[in-house]
């Protein structure tokens, strides 16, 4: 796969179709890695990689180191391809500027969950078939590759492309998931029991917001979270309040847009659950106002910029929720 | 009364158009509704974003009542129905987040609901009374 990308990318650059790639590499470990702009066929030929541990999304870079004036070739995977549809929905990048080629994922590894293991000292991470092999100071350990796999990977929506110009392998189909059986659960509880819950989880938040940073549908060129003037622009949270308020228009500033890419999630230094109060948003929005995935088609009208006159009127949530 | 009655602080965001009207009436007929509800003038529901309610709790409020024009009547046609959506969602969250539902509500006020509002108003407080002070969506910082 790797080397099927790298071969394209160098064709499009030496055919001028264009000037610039948006893809992967590795930084000091096997499962540190960044994204990155290549400019020439020697760059690509040192340091692009695909395996399976770049997870990062492209989209937010590609957003962010878009350049109008010349075409750039960006590689996608499917959930990076869902946030790119709705970047182009929201006309926050340049189609024809951009040269897309999808490639599959068949699952990316969480790191954090071998550390979580116990496991320190790694020296280098290998992922052949079914096993990922760690290599450490203290030794080797083998394992099979579900069980270190990232949570978003294991919930995947879709293996399916909504945009690309060509692609690399099969396309995918949108899959069955489980992945609002944990918001099922909260909802399930008394709210004494969900405030804890979400006490124990908030309070944990350092406000690096690395979440906001990273997350494809966060664009805004001056954040509110960076206003001075605002008012809730302190860094670190020094009040529950404020931990509340953070996350709570966080996740409403992207509600209806959210693709569920599960980046916000993956970034978080501190493991709070992000994806829980996204999917908490896609799941009321599924329930109350019909089924909506957003990034699926380009053009979709998200479902908070959109009414109809019979939609449920908020005290469904004080009756008890169901529509 | 007594030292340890509990007076609830209520914040009603009011559309300009239909319930400012509503409450103005209901002042000129000389219905009764507590003083404790503090009414925030708003141009359209639509105008109040999820902010708004977040910070009125943080500024002491134990309960928050945003009123507007019956769906179909706003000022601006459509205001309210998307103030409808961002409201339902909001205060789904708001209870995920286990703060109690109760000290949020929508209520549609026209102008010529003078009895409506006051009725509304008396209802959302004794509610708001009964469940106590706010503690969840407090900001200590902000108490005096
Ligand atoms: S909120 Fe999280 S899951 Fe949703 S688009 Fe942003 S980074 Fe992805
Ligand atoms: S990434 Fe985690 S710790 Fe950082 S601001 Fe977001 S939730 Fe808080
Ligand atoms: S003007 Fe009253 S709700 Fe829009």
């Amino acid at each position: 796969m790797q080397e099927m990308m790298k071969k394209r990318a160098k064709e499009l650059l030496a055919s001028g179709e264009v000037t610039r790639v948006i893809g992967w590499k590795k930084n000091e470990f096997d499962y540190d890695i960044t994204p990155a702009v290549f400019t020439s066929a020697e760059e690509i030929d040192r340091d692009f990689i695909y395996d399976d541990f770049c997870g990062v999304n492209l989209s937010k870079f590609t957003f962010q180191h878009q350049k109008n004036d010349t075409k750039t070739l960006v590689f996608l995977k499917p959930c990076d391809s869902y946030s790119m549809t709705q970047l182009i929905t929201e006309h926050r990048v340049d189609r024809n500027a951009l040269y897309i080629i999808g490639v599959p994922s068949y699952g990316k590894i969480d790191v954090e969950k071998i550390k979580a293991d116990g496991v320190t000292g790694i020296l280098s991470i290998t992922s052949e078939g079914g096993d990922v092999h760690v290599h450490t100071l203290y030794g080797d350990k083998t394992y099979a590759k579900y069980e270190v796999t990232s949570e978003r990977c294991l919930n995947c929506k879709s293996k399916m492309h909504p945009t690309y110009d060509e692609l690399i392998g099969f396309e995918g189909e949108v899959m069955e998931t489980e992945r609002f059986d944990e918001v099922a659960k909260l909802e399930a509880m008394t709210p004494e029991e969900r405030f804890e819950f979400w006490r124990g989880e908030l309070s944990r938040c350092i406000r690096c917001n690395a979440c906001r940073n990273a997350c494809p549908a966060c664009t805004c060129e001056t954040c509110i979270f960076d206003n001075n003037d605002s008012g809730v622009a302190q860094k670190a949270a020094a009040d529950s309040f404020e931990e509340n308020m953070f996350h709570i228009i966080r996740a409403f500033h992207v509600a209806g847009r959210c693709t569920d890419c599960g980046e916000c999630s993956r970034v978080c230094p501190q493991h709070i659950p992000l994806h829980l109060l996204n999917r908490k948003f896609i799941s009321d929005i599924n329930k109350f106002y019909g089924d909506y995935q957003a990034g699926a088609e380009i053009g979709q009208r998200a479902p908070l910029v959109n009414f109809t006159k019979e939609d449920v009127e908020p005290d469904i949530v004080a009756k008890g929720g169901k529509a | 009364m007594s030292m340890n009655e509990f007076k609830p602080k209520i914040v009603a965001f009011c559309c300009n158009w239909c319930s400012y009207a509503g409450a103005d009436l209901a002042g000129t007929n000389r219905l009764n509704y507590p003083a404790d509800v503090k009414i925030i003038r708003v141009p359209c529901s639509c105008r109040v974003n999820p902010l708004f309610i977040l910070r009125a709790f943080q500024r002491g409020a134990d309960g928050v009542i945003l009123c507007g024009c019956h769906p179909g009547d706003c000022h601006y046609t459509t205001g309210n129905y998307y103030a409808r959506r961002r409201m339902t969602l909001l205060f789904s969250m708001l209870d995920y987040l286990g703060i109690e539902k109760e000290r949020t509500r929508v209520e549609w006020v026209s102008a010529a609901e003078g009895a409506k509002f006051a009725t509304v108003m008396n209802d959302f407080v004794k509610t708001v009374t009964e469940l106590g002070e706010n503690k969840r969506l407090e900001d200590l910082r902000c108490k005096k």
